[in-house]
């Protein structure tokens, strides 16, 4: 069944259709007058203006890894995250920690730790696997380099990015 | 049913099944693909029932009051079972006619769920550093049976950690549940009886011997046997977590035994080797020896990695193709006799076979292969440290591996024998050739995995794959036919050797229409008398035996089969 | 010849064509973007140099570097002169746009024709020419319906553009602009005769038929110059992107500065019939006829022509972003049964007036 769509019925002065132009142009003008004055401001001009301060909580930046209280590297390279990343964008090769090291009981930590950042797609699921909360997803957003190598962090610039966390787990702290 | 032989009728979770007199309850129950979780019993070691982890129900007849009348049987002569109050493990205890085992239910459940709180009281978390993670039985039966929280509050107990029990071996003894398959493999299997426990209670800790250490070339068993992480393995520690890698099953090529294994690898890095159960050849167990002696596959600095041609006495890169058209090229020249063959018994059959090819192809009349001998060690190393000496006498016809290798080098020095193949060999490391000798050839061809003197006196140097590297089949010392399966792939232009010389015949004008080693295979099993009818999937991952020997099987075997005989161990 | 004349019309032709209309296309298009921005809440171009003026001149590299592409299946020789066709018309009709009174006596026209707005409309009709090229040559299907709704729009729409300054013709009984221009000074602007003679009741009845004539001169411009809403040679919903689909680099600019310098000399135009040129309202700093001003006041005039023209640029640009483009047959209904008829009875009611009323 057909609809029939009822056209309303226009004036002869709306069929001139001059003041609905005129009207248009009164809408239009309106916006053009409050942005030019800067009485309306929707866009921000990055980079000069940005919106860090108001980043949420949760926002998903760089992945990090973060270090204790006591400055021990929480990471004990158990390789899940490179295991859970859905674009393969983390390598962990492991190394046995020497046995003179103030932390030599926990037996573990990562040799080298790279993210491609190329690859990172900042989905977390790193942050959410890790048992040890040694790798956070930081605020960091504007990840650039000019190089393929560049792009990619290594476990000095992660920890660099990541600072220290107090608190969360303390499986390994001295009285344990 | 099982009236007429040894079977008895056993009741599984509510379904009649028949097994021979004198099965473990946990065997029926395996047979009857019912699993029931163990640590400390293993088929091939005694029961000692301490971990108490298979605990079951079980129920027998009933037994009439005096003056009562057996219960009447039902038509298929089955009685209905009265079930025992208490759990029995099942590992230790043997079936009775008429049996009945419960592997689910409240009783077995709530056992089993204790004896897994019981069990992670003391074991410490640290599975994120753990290399049994991803492979732990206490992982995996604390997902299937355990309660999921622990009750315990208390401190746990503290333990020796990161000792060093042995040359290849790592304790943690708070990971230790006491199942105690360690001490019992050294002392039955090993004959080495090093390990055992001390500080009975709590407190219990594994130790070795005052003075002893675990340095029998059987110790890395125990890791693969070690249901946690208590026991690991030096050379593997850290070094990759066992869900990244890949599995290949394959076969050893360090001795004539054809030990099983499989291979763990990823991204084409060798990580480690297990063996693999097979009772015609291993059992459950490989020498140390054998184990680690993988590490040079993955050192790129000596491997070779692309093909060579000799110039001016000095070698260029080359191509796959151009050293291949220059091999034959020069090849051409010689008349019949003139060209000899070292082959190699670590080459596979269809290696061998497509050797035979391109001896008749050249009309060669020396060819041999290096013989390798080494003391046999009463367990599973073979005196014969060649993999296929007798694929060489069946597929090759040489009967009598290096024996005219001398008779080889008075005809190069005497100019009789102008040019030389050698393949997947090294004359001067391994067969007392010296560079002096080959000097005396007009043409010298080697392929080889790793670079090595023989190849820095050839004229055209080839890289061929290493028993990781490629596939084939190969016969142990006992007449078994067994397949090798390709792992990583070679560096750079590495081939397997078959290609090569597949590629050097149809360079030479020989025709053929080979693209794997199964096609190889098939022409092999047409052609030679002894692989009659077999086919490539025939071979299985187990082997099969093609021909009599008349060799005994490793000691080791022999000695395991007279403890299954005598109702020791399961086997 | 006169080398006096020569070398005044070489300056006047510099000074005019070169030095304000075409910087003028290039500010149009900055001011295009910027106001759009503006009116959609959006910031636009204001990154090279200050408030982005400097945008035109990046753009003009961009599209002097761009890869000029040729496809395989145009017809080279058309393909290629038809991005000059739609350029040069453009510019050649503001020779007879008066765009001030004089300066050292020296009138500030290029051409003092006695026919000026016949020049202009038989130049301008040339511009359909650039177009339809482009849509044949090119030999393909989107760029071909461009150019022919094109040649019809603006041959539809040229009849009312002449018809609608016929009133203005009669009122002013003159063609020479330069002296419509003077007549306007003088006696009122056109659609606001509010000084001299205008202000008696005849200048006040004439202004209704001259407001007619600027509504449909206006709309007529639009569609002349393709602008929005009246697009649709170019109507990317359908077309693509019409007549200039095909082309890139230093082409498509051609078409693209082609059409914003129609719009200037358009709104020259409509300047110099309806809003009185280059003259102040109420008579101020009004020179006699063939009067020599000061250099001063002079410069003056043309300051208040560019003013005005850029005025009414930014109307285009005002009413391009306010109002939805029409469709085909609207367009043409909108010409053919409105236009042409309202624009008739115009010149019959003007006629009228100009007769009875004395």
């Amino acid at each position: 069944m057909a609809i029939v769509v009822k056209r309303p019925k226009l004036r002869w002065w709306e069929q001139l259709y001059l003041p609905g132009i005129a009207k248009g142009l009164v809408v239009t003008g309106r916006h053009f007058i409050n942005t030019l004055t800067g009485r309306k401001k929707v866009t921000m001009q990055y980079p000069e203006e940005k919106w860090d301060a108001n980043l949420p909580e949760h926002y998903r930046g760089a992945p990090a890894l973060v270090t204790d209280e006591q400055q021990r590297e929480r990471c004990v390279a158990c390789q899940l995250c490179e295991f859970i990343c859905p674009p393969r964008a983390i390598t962990i090769k492991p190394e046995e920690i020497p046995s003179d090291d103030k932390w030599a009981k926990v037996e573990k930590r990562p040799g080298s730790f790279d993210i491609d950042m190329i690859r990172c797609i900042y989905c977390g699921m790193c942050e959410e696997v890790c048992p040890e909360q040694a790798i956070f997803l930081r605020k960091d957003y504007a990840i650039t380099g000019t190089s393929r190598d560049e792009m990619v962090h290594d476990k000095k610039k992660l920890y660099e990015i990541g600072g220290v966390r107090e608190g969360l787990v303390n499986k390994w702290n001295d009285l344990k | 049913m099982a009236e007429q032989s040894d079977l008895i009728d056993v009741e599984i979770d509510g379904v009649w099944h028949s097994f021979p007199k004198g099965t473990r309850m946990i065997e029926a129950c395996r047979q009857a693909g019912v699993e029931v979780p163990h640590y400390c019993y293993h088929p091939k070691l005694s029961s000692p029932g301490n971990c108490r982890m298979c605990l079951v129900q079980m129920g027998m007849p009933p037994r009439p009051r005096p003056g009562e009348d057996p219960p009447e049987p039902d038509e298929d002569g089955h009685v209905p079972i009265s079930w025992m109050p208490r759990p029995v493990i099942a590992c230790a205890n043997t079936i009775a006619p008429n049996m009945g085992i419960r592997t689910t239910g409240e009783l077995t459940e709530t056992c089993r769920e204790g004896v897994m709180e019981l069990m992670l009281a003391n074991h410490p978390l640290d599975c994120p550093i753990c290399d049994q993670a991803g492979e732990c039985s206490l992982q995996e039966f604390s997902v299937e049976h355990g309660k999921g929280e622990s009750r315990f509050r208390e401190q746990k107990v503290k333990k020796p950690k990161n000792v060093d029990v042995g040359p290849r071996i790592r304790l943690d003894d708070e990971r230790c549940i006491m199942c105690s398959r360690c001490i019992r493999f050294m002392d039955e299997v090993a004959d080495d009886p090093v390990l055992g426990f001390t500080d009975r209670g709590s407190h219990t800790t594994l130790a070795v011997y005052p003075g002893r250490e675990m340095d029998s070339n059987y110790s890395l068993n125990t890791v693969d046997i070690c249901p946690v992480g208590a026991l690991t393995s030096n050379d593997f520690r850290f070094q990759m977590r066992v869900w990244f890698m890949k599995e290949t099953q394959t076969i050893d090529t360090n001795c004539a035994t054809g030990t099983n294994i499989t291979v763990y690898s990823r991204q084409g890095q060798i990580y480690r080797i297990t063996p693999r159960q097979n009772n015609e050849v291993n059992s459950d167990w490989m020498p140390d020896s054998h184990r680690l002696s993988f590490h040079w596959i993955n050192d790129l600095e000596s491997r070779l990695t692309d093909p060579l041609i000799k110039e001016d006495g000095k070698h260029k890169l080359a191509d796959y193709s151009q050293a291949i058209a220059y091999a034959s090229q020069r090849l051409q020249k010689y008349d019949a006799g003139e060209v000899a063959i070292v082959a190699s018994a670590r080459m596979t059959n269809e290696e061998l076979y497509m050797v035979n090819k391109l001896k008749s192809q050249l009309d060669v009349r020396d060819i041999d292969v290096v013989a390798r001998r080494g003391e046999a060690d009463n367990y599973l190393i073979s005196d014969d440290r060649n993999p296929n000496t007798a694929g060489v006498n069946t597929v090759l016809g040489v009967k009598d591996p290096g024996a005219s290798l001398d008779l080889l080098k008075k005809d190069i020095a005497s100019g009789k024998v102008k040019a030389l193949l050698v393949l997947q060999e090294d004359l001067i490391s391994d067969a007392g050739f010296t560079a002096e000798d080959l000097k005396q050839l007009d043409f010298l061809l080697t392929s080889y995995p790793t670079t090595n003197p023989t190849a820095d006196a050839a004229d055209v140097v080839l890289p061929g794959a290493c028993w990781a590297e490629k596939s084939g089949t190969m016969i142990n010392a006992t007449g078994r036919l067994q397949r090798l399966n390709r792992a990583v792939d070679g560096p750079g232009q590495t081939l397997e050797p078959w290609e090569i010389i597949r590629d050097l015949i149809q360079e030479l004008g020989g025709g053929n229409g080979i693209y794997s080693a199964t096609d190889i295979f098939k022409q092999l099993a047409a052609e030679v008398s002894e692989f009659n009818g077999l086919t490539w999937g025939d071979i299985g991952d187990q082997g099969t035996q093609l021909i009599e020997t008349g060799a005994e099987l490793p000691p080791l075997l022999q000695r395991e089969r007279a403890r299954v005989a005598s109702g020791e161990i399961i086997g | 010849m006169d080398w006096y004349f020569l070398t005044a019309s070489t300056i006047k032709i510099i000074m005019f064509a070169f030095m304000m209309i075409l910087p003028l296309v290039a500010m149009s298009v900055w001011a295009e973007r910027r106001v759009s921005a503006a009116i959609q809440d959006r910031v636009g171009p204001n990154r090279v140099g200050p408030f982005g003026l400097l945008q035109a001149v990046a753009d003009g590299i961009k599209f002097l570097l761009k890869e000029d592409f040729t496809p395989n299946h145009v017809r080279k020789g058309y393909y290629w002169l038809a991005p000059a066709l739609t350029m040069v018309p453009s510019l050649l009709t503001c020779a007879v746009i008066p765009f001030g009174s004089n300066v050292l006596g020296e009138k500030m026209v290029i051409a003092d024709l006695d026919v000026g707005p016949l020049f202009i409309f038989a130049i301008a009709s040339l511009t359909v020419y650039g177009i339809v090229l482009a849509g044949w040559a090119s030999n393909s299907k989107y760029p071909f319906l461009g150019g022919v709704r094109s040649t019809s729009q603006m041959i539809s729409y040229e009849i009312c553009l002449g018809l609608s300054i016929v009133p203005l013709i009669m009122i002013f009984g003159e063609l020479n602009l330069g002296r419509i221009v003077q007549y306007q000074a003088e006696n009122g602007w056109a659609i606001l005769p509010l000084w001299g003679e205008g202000l008696t009741l005849k200048g006040l009845l004439l202004a209704i038929p001259v407001f007619i004539s600027f509504i449909i001169f206006t709309t007529s411009m639009f569609a002349e110059t393709n602008r929005l809403p009246f697009d649709l040679p170019e109507c990317e919903t359908e077309l693509v992107a019409g007549y200039h689909t095909e082309y890139s680099s230093m082409k498509f600019a051609l078409f693209f500065l082609g059409e914003y310098a129609a719009m200037i000399i358009g709104s020259g135009l409509a300047v110099t019939l309806f809003l009185g040129g280059w003259s102040l309202p109420f008579g101020w700093l009004t020179p006699e006829e063939g009067e020599k001003v000061g250099i001063f006041t002079g410069l003056i005039h043309i300051g208040v022509f560019f003013a005005k023209v850029i005025g009414f640029i930014l109307f285009f640009i005002w009413i391009r972003w306010s109002l939805p483009r029409f469709r085909y047959d609207q367009l043409m209904r909108l010409g053919w049964v409105f236009f042409f008829e309202i624009a008739l009875a115009n010149v019959i009611l003007t006629a009228l007036i100009l007769w009875l009323v004395k």
